[in-house]
């Protein structure tokens, strides 16, 4: 990592909204990322977790609010800001026609790396992303997962202050997807401060110290996992897989006393409850009137899941 | 800089790995300078000939220059000597020819009158008679042009005869003085300085054609790169990195321009050495090919500046190129067509690349100024609008 210290935060954002046209994409956000502290931005498909991104790492003007990056204004045009930041875009944007090592020789220079220093670089990474034994057969050969490392190595290449990662494991194999969650808590541990969105619950739980629930725009809840939880309460979180009406079964679900909140998931009903067990009798005995077929039942305690479907009326999977 | 150059260095070496730039940039240019070059050439080196009659029945002096000095002293024509009418006209006119004759071998029979000379000499009206063969309407017309061309030359003579008399107050031998001005050469001859009827041969012209027509398919490669980069997810890396969008813009640039150097200069050494082209001055040539190179780039990016994707700016830039191509003279040569059309070429800066080089093949090399600075025109001012509006589109 540079050697320039600071005793704030490695990011600072706040008041960030961007609007395309009248659809206002982001309203309001703000947080900040301290040195080896990884934060999460958790939400569905078109939360505005890209378009905040965006404006976070300089390729997107922002209509208003302000963001810092180790204490330097960060805006499209700026490279000071931009010399901070590892950026790792939720698709694939690597050279097809080059190898491993030639697009990290190249992004490289981009950074101002050259010479000797450069080439034990581009070693390190690939040995990082483990793609060294195929580092010089051109990346159109890779695999799917092979891509998505040399897609994140890109990214540590400049050994950044801040690394920022959007949903980089969308469309990963399993391995690859455990592979690449272990890099970032590695990452994490060794001082970056990692700015990491995703829509899958686990992934954040798993990495995030801290997380941002996103929804139409907006930042809806801060704080810690344990923090998020609390919101929630001492409720439990229902999930019906079933097959059906389920967008007037989940609105008929609301008006069970007892149940807090009730929204479709892809495939079948995520409800929060006060007494799961006491209220199921009652929960199947609507599903059957709205001829709802229920195949499964799982009873959780409150997960971040059932803090966005309490925050959102909407299930995370929706 | 070195950031510009990294990205053009990195573009180059896609661009050596992709089998279309081959294509495009050498092997269909070659293919097509020669196609054109060896079948087209037969046309671009037609020569006049004809087969003309001719009767003297003055047999005097100035009939004599006319027969000898103006008809048989002409390239490509032949000439058949008869003693009477009536033996000429079996050369242009089948009604009479004897039944089964070949006879009807002339163009266009001349007949000179008894007399003639004597007539030029008094200042009395003369003619000289053309008959034309009925199917040969183009050889035809030229020997009444023949004619009248003599006719023309007898007139100048007989003012300057005239005039020299009324100054001198004293009569002049008017027949030894026209025989002696008709038979003089012209002490003045006119050099032909402009391209307008200066040509290049049919190999160097097909040749320079080419390599200015797909050198706009070339340089295109560096916008539609830009493009591809936005839709491939890797210009979001470029603009992420620290470093100013105008190295992106400077980086594609150079990675074109190089590439449209490199392709026009191995189609030059290669039609010269295999065709034998003869292109002039290396340093002009050299001038002209940077200068085509640059006009390319500025309007390859002025109209791709307007598209949304690379397909969408490949496309715009293709048709312009062919437009341009085809105004520019790349496939015709219009420089001997003549009139608006001949003028209306040099909107296309093909036109002033191929004119370039025509005047180079008859001059020194400061003969291609003009034509590299129009084309310098035509790049700079294109490529300023087509990249301030790139630089707005700089996004992911």
């Amino acid at each position: 990592m540079g050697s320039r210290p600071t005793s704030g935060p490695v990011l600072d954002c706040f008041g960030l909204r961007k609007a395309f046209g009248d659809l206002t994409a982001v309203a309001d956000v703000g947080f900040q990322i301290a040195a080896g502290e990884t934060y999460g931005l958790l939400g569905p498909n078109g939360a505005g977790k890209t378009t905040t991104i965006a404006m976070i790492s300089g390729l997107l003007e922002r209509d208003s609010g302000d963001v810092r990056v180790m204490g330097e204004p960060m805006s499209t045009e700026s490279t000071d800001a931009k010399r901070h930041i590892g950026y790792v875009p939720q698709d694939l944007a690597i050279y097809p026609d080059l190898g491993a090592r030639e697009n990290l020789r190249f992004f490289g220079r981009l950074y101002g790396i050259t010479g000797k220093a450069l080439d034990i670089r581009v070693d390190e990474v690939l040995d990082i992303i483990e793609l060294r034994d195929r580092a010089d057969d051109r990346s159109d050969q890779y695999s799917g997962g092979m891509k998505r490392r040399l897609n994140i190595g890109i990214g540590l290449l400049h050994h950044p202050h801040l690394l920022i990662l959007d949903e980089p494991t969308v469309g990963v194999d399993p391995q690859s997807r455990n592979a690449i969650l272990e890099s970032v808590e590695r990452l994490g541990e060794a001082g970056m401060a990692v700015l990491y969105t995703t829509h899958y619950m686990e992934e954040a739980e798993r990495l995030c110290d801290r997380l941002g629930i996103i929804d139409r725009g907006r930042l809806m809840a801060e704080g810690t996992q344990r923090d998020l939880v609390q919101i929630v309460g001492e409720h439990d979180r229902v999930r019906l897989t079933a097959t059906g009406p389920l967008n007037a079964c989940a609105g008929a679900f609301r008006e069970i006393t007892g149940v807090e909140q009730s929204g479709v998931a892809d495939d079948g009903i995520d409800l929060i409850v006060r007494d799961a067990h006491g209220l199921l009798p009652e929960i199947f005995e609507v599903a059957s009137k709205m001829e709802v077929v229920v195949s499964s039942v799982d009873i959780d305690s409150a997960n971040l899941e059932a803090v966005f479907l309490q925050l959102t009326g909407r299930a995370l999977r929706e | 800089m070195r950031t510009a150059w990294a990205i053009a260095a990195k573009d180059l070496k896609e661009r050596l790995r992709d089998r279309s730039a081959y294509i495009i940039g050498i092997v269909a240019p070659l293919a097509l300078a020669l196609v054109f070059g060896f079948i087209l050439s037969p046309v671009q080196d037609y020569q006049f000939e004809a087969t003309f009659g001719v009767v003297d029945l003055d047999g005097g002096p100035i009939a004599e220059l006319f027969v000898e000095g103006t008809l048989a002293g002409s390239e490509g024509v032949e000439l058949l000597r008869r003693d009477s009418v009536e033996s000429a006209m079996p050369l242009v006119d089948r009604a009479v020819a004897p039944f089964g004759s070949d006879e009807v071998t002339a163009e266009a029979v001349f007949i000179i009158p008894a007399g003639f000379s004597d007539d030029v000499q008094s200042d009395r009206p003369v003619t000289i008679q053309v008959i034309g063969n009925e199917s040969s309407e183009v050889e035809a017309g030229v020997a009444v042009a023949m004619a009248q061309g003599f006719a023309s030359q007898m007139t100048s003579v007989r003012v300057a005869v005239a005039t020299v008399e009324e100054v001198i107050q004293a009569p002049v031998d008017r027949l030894a003085t026209g025989v002696e001005v008709l038979g003089t050469e012209s002490p003045a001859s006119i050099v032909d300085v402009t391209a307008a009827t200066k040509q290049l041969d049919p190999v160097t012209f097909y040749a320079a054609g080419m390599a200015v027509f797909f050198v706009f398919f070339t340089v295109q490669f560096g916008v539609t790169s830009l493009l591809e980069e936005r839709h491939a997810g890797t210009l979001s890396r470029l603009l992420v990195a620290p470093i100013p969008k105008w190295t992106i813009l400077a980086g594609k640039s150079i990675g074109a321009f190089i590439v449209g150097v490199v392709s026009v200069t191995v189609l030059v050494i290669a039609t010269a050495l295999l065709v034998d082209a003869e292109w002039g001055s290396p340093l002009g040539v050299a001038a002209l090919i940077l200068a085509a190179v640059i006009a390319a780039m500025g309007i390859v990016a002025l109209v791709s500046a307007f598209a949304r994707t690379a397909e969408q700016a490949g496309a715009f830039a293709s048709l312009v190129a062919i437009i341009l191509g085809f105004l520019g003279g790349t496939f015709f040569d219009l420089s001997q067509a003549g009139g608006w059309i001949a003028d209306v070429r040099f909107v296309s800066p093909h036109a002033w690349f191929l004119r370039g080089l025509a005047d180079l093949s008859g001059g020194d090399v400061g003969v291609v100024v003009v034509p590299v600075l129009a084309m310098l025109a035509f790049g700079l001012v294109a490529g300023a609008i087509g990249m301030a509006n790139l630089r707005k589109g700089l996004r992911p």
